[in-house]
């Protein structure tokens, strides 16, 4: 493989890790509330976090690009903040990555908490445990399969990103070249060959990624 | 003025006695306004229809070689017709030039460019777009631009690159770029800009962008397909084309 297509691959690890640390932290609270919230909120609070899994990537990409714009919201905000604007941006990646990825994350959690019941909670109050102490003692290891299920499909997902990053990445090598975009132009300049390298390692990864999830799964059904 | 309309009247007549047929288009991205404006005309002078996909010439010769239903190809450039032809997915000898293609640098924001392109030394900009140039022959066109000038090495950091040059006009159009080159007849219309500021590359600057049109295989036994190719070479297609910009 040529040094750019490992500059791409590299960056596209870089991004795919950033943006899961990110979803797990932000996923995590928005999940937890989900789960457990008798608000009415938590059908438009649930169905804006899905939105992704059924929107199109350009129109995502689309209100990315014009919303972090000199002349979008977004765009207004990091130009006051002195962060300059996201569009071609690795930082404008990490943003774009965990909107789109978040259902991802928020989902398998979600279901994890709902799985966890409520007799738990009310045994950790009965030995007087505070709402933290319950969250951390008592959630977060219930919920185990459910954040390795999340981490791994954020990743991946990051990973297979394509529509958005091509609309507001602008191909720039080691910064928003992420492998998706760089077999998309090996295909286009017709080197298939360094196109099949990264192509077929995409594949092999992917099935990877799905398998050690189905092999979790029923792991657990069985035990 | 007169052959014109001795075409057209012979265009009608042929047309009146021959069923409409439908051509699927590949027209590269910088002939898309033009080509929205010359299929209502088309279709009106031959009552065929045209299907028109827009897109990198780049990725319609991949397309057309792994059996797209593509039967005339606008190209961007005149390499790609000819290697389809080369290669037997075009019908020799039906190549010709439809547009020779002109390379603008252009801001969406006035006095940001000026009329002789010193902006581009000036510097002060964060991200200059052009088209990617291992595909897109306006992104290869920018690059020769700038290796002439000296200032390749210097600007490259500042590249961002679209994958056509529709999308790169689309990132100086939201703001995201300040400035980029793009194709004239994305900003001119009637002879005129529709915004911005600009600079008209001088075409000593760069190779003539030769945009030549080729009827593929697919499209050997279509009427439709042969009317549009006879209809591009009619002065009237020609003025409309030239109002965008584009010579001969």
């Amino acid at each position: 493989m040529h040094p750019t297509d490992w500059s791409a691959v590299r960056l596209t690890l870089e991004l795919a890790t950033i943006v899961t640390a990110l979803l797990l932290l932000i996923g995590t609270p928005v999940a937890w509330w989900l789960a457990r919230t008798p608000s009415r909120l938590k059908g438009v609070i649930g169905a804006v976090v899905a939105l992704p899994l059924v929107l199109p990537p350009t129109v995502l990409g689309f209100y990315m690009l014009v919303a972090m714009g000199p002349r979008g919201p977004i765009g207004r905000l990091t130009e006051s903040l002195g962060l300059g604007l996201l569009p071609f941006t690795f930082s404008g990646l990490v943003v774009t990555s965990v909107i789109y990825s978040m259902p991802f994350v928020v989902q398998p959690l979600q279901n994890a908490f709902t799985a966890i019941g409520q007799r738990p909670f009310e045994a950790a109050a009965t030995l007087r445990a505070g709402p933290w102490d319950t969250f951390f003692t008592v959630a977060i290891p219930l919920a185990r399969p459910g954040f390795i299920s999340a981490a791994i499909l954020g990743f991946a997902h990051t990973v297979g990103e394509f529509g958005v990053v091509l609309m507001i990445g602008g191909n720039i090598p080691g910064k928003t070249r992420v492998v998706s975009v760089q077999i998309y132009d090996h295909v286009e300049a017709m080197e298939y060959t360094q196109a099949h390298w990264l192509a077929g390692g995409m594949v092999l990864f992917a099935f990877l990624v799905l398998f050690a999830l189905y092999t979790l799964e029923s792991g657990r059904r069985e035990t | 003025m007169f052959r014109s309309s001795i075409l057209l009247a012979v265009l009608l007549t042929v047309s009146s006695l021959t069923p409409a047929e439908t051509v699927q288009v590949a027209v590269a991205a910088n002939f898309a306004a033009p080509m929205d404006a010359l299929a209502p005309v088309f279709e009106r002078a031959t009552r065929h229809k045209a299907a028109v996909s827009t897109g990198a010439t780049g990725k319609f010769y991949t397309q057309i070689q792994n059996g797209a239903p593509f039967e005339v190809l606008l190209s961007a450039d005149d390499a790609t017709p000819a290697r389809l032809e080369a290669e037997g997915f075009a019908v020799p000898g039906a190549r010709f030039t439809y547009a020779v293609g002109k390379l603008v640098l252009w801001s969406a924001k006035p006095g940001v460019v000026d009329k002789d392109g010193k902006v581009l030394k000036k510097g002060g900009f964060a991200h200059l777009a052009l088209a990617n140039p291992k595909t897109a022959p306006y992104g290869a066109a920018a690059v020769e631009v700038l290796v002439r000038l000296g200032l390749f090495k210097t600007l490259e950091p500042k590249f961002v690159q679209g994958e056509n040059i529709a999308q790169t006009q689309q990132f100086v159009a939201t703001g995201n770029a300040d400035l980029g080159f793009v194709a004239l007849s994305q900003v001119q219309k009637d002879g005129k800009l529709t915004g911005g500021s600009v600079w008209r590359v001088p075409t000593n600057l760069y190779t003539p962008i030769r945009q030549d049109a080729a009827l593929l295989s697919k499209g050997k036994d279509n009427l439709a397909a042969k009317a549009l190719l006879d209809f591009l070479r009619s002065n009237q297609a020609k003025t409309v084309i030239k109002s965008y910009g584009y010579d001969f």
